[in-house]
């Protein structure tokens, strides 16, 4: 495990996360790159299964990354996506994958520097809880 | 609609530990409304059940079905070319599809993932109340349209009773005295003399104090 670089699939809102990566990017801020972003229209699109079949196929955490509260550009997605998202960590603490792998984050097109500090912080969270269980015992992921 | 809630996850892994091709069956009717046995929600728990199946070294075949409906022989048919291929059946439809399943496909067991609840309305989205007990012999023409026998906790079919204080029941402080919203709707629609009719004590005979209930239609049954 010393070796353990975790997959994290982060859902990213096309009108926030997902510019403020950019911007991360083009300040030219370093994220890890164990963050796979996954660019959505709304945070809100975001389906309970989606975020299931991530941890399914073997990601070792998963972030929804949408706006502030009361900035959706579809009104009100972030705020159904951050109630479903903790409906999904209560289904993983159940199955026994700790519902803490999974989290909703905040932000605005323009915190490119919380984009990258919040990549980092959940990617140190991920590696010290350890891989996904479900592929320690067959090696899934590692295929 | 007939309610549901999803079992936990404990006991659905437990009635499956022993097999390895599931036929995990959903149904669009009911169950699909109040979000607990519809298509998606038989994603999410193949998907679950899969992932624990994984940590204990093993996956899982699941074949995922949601039928129109779970409670007509019609559709229950289309499970045919599956049944053969599958160790266990998990309906997350009502108590009734369970049933229908198990009733046509006499050689493979099939396991509830839902616990039933009651028949009810959305009060608003997400939630779902009782509404209905199906006594067989309805009294809402008496009772303003608001049934006692569903939403009193007594059922008390002459009421309230001393637990009612500010239009809420003793049993809950959330929950509305039935008797209340009885009166409350009889008095706006100028109907107060109907509430001082008593009602008769009830034939619960038509509900089931008489044993299992059917309904015939002769012009329909064949």
């Amino acid at each position: 495990m010393e070796n353990f670089e975790p997959v994290i699939v982060a859902f990213c809102c096309h009108y926030c996360a997902y510019t403020a990566a950019d911007m991360a990017g083009s300040k030219r801020l370093s994220y890890p790159p164990n963050v796979k972003i996954v660019r959505v229209p709304c945070s809100g699109k975001v389906d309970a299964i989606h975020i299931m079949k991530a941890f399914e196929k073997g990601a070792d955490g998963v972030y929804v990354a949408g706006c502030l509260e009361g900035d959706c550009h579809f009104k009100n997605g972030n705020m159904k996506v951050s109630r479903r998202v903790n409906y999904i960590k209560k289904l993983l603490d159940e199955i026994g994958i700790n519902g803490d792998r999974l989290e909703m984050v905040m932000m605005s097109a323009g915190m490119g520097d919380y984009f990258a500090k919040k990549a980092t912080e959940i990617t140190d969270k991920i590696r010290s809880l350890g891989p996904n269980p479900t592929k320690t015992v067959l090696g899934f992921a590692q295929k | 609609m007939i309610t549901a809630e999803r079992k936990p996850m404990e006991e659905l892994t437990e009635y499956v530990k022993n097999h390895d091709r599931i036929l995990l069956v959903g149904c669009n009717e009911c169950v699909t409304v109040c979000a607990a046995g519809g298509r998606k929600e038989v994603a999410l728990l193949a998907s679950a059940l899969q992932m624990d199946a994984m940590q204990k070294g093993k996956t899982l075949d699941i074949t995922e079905i949601t039928l129109e409906r779970q409670c007509d022989p019609e559709y229950i048919e289309e499970l045919t070319p599956h049944i053969d291929q599958v160790d266990a059946v998990m309906s997350m439809a009502c108590g009734c599809g369970v049933q229908e399943i198990a009733r046509r496909f006499k050689n493979t067991p099939v396991f509830p993932a839902v616990n039933t609840k009651f028949m009810g309305a959305s009060e608003r989205q997400g939630v779902w109340a009782e509404r209905c007990q199906g006594c067989g012999s309805c009294l809402l023409g008496l009772t303003g349209g608001i049934c006692p026998i569903a939403r009193c906790a007594k059922r008390l079919l002459n009421g309230p009773c001393g637990g009612s204080s500010n239009g809420k029941c003793e049993i809950n402080p959330d929950l509305d005295c039935a008797w209340q919203l009885i009166w409350d709707r009889l008095k706006a629609l100028g109907m107060e003399k109907q509430y001082e009719e008593i009602i008769p004590a009830k034939n619960w005979v038509s509900g089931r104090g008489g044993g299992p209930r059917k309904i015939i239609r002769e012009d329909l049954a064949e």
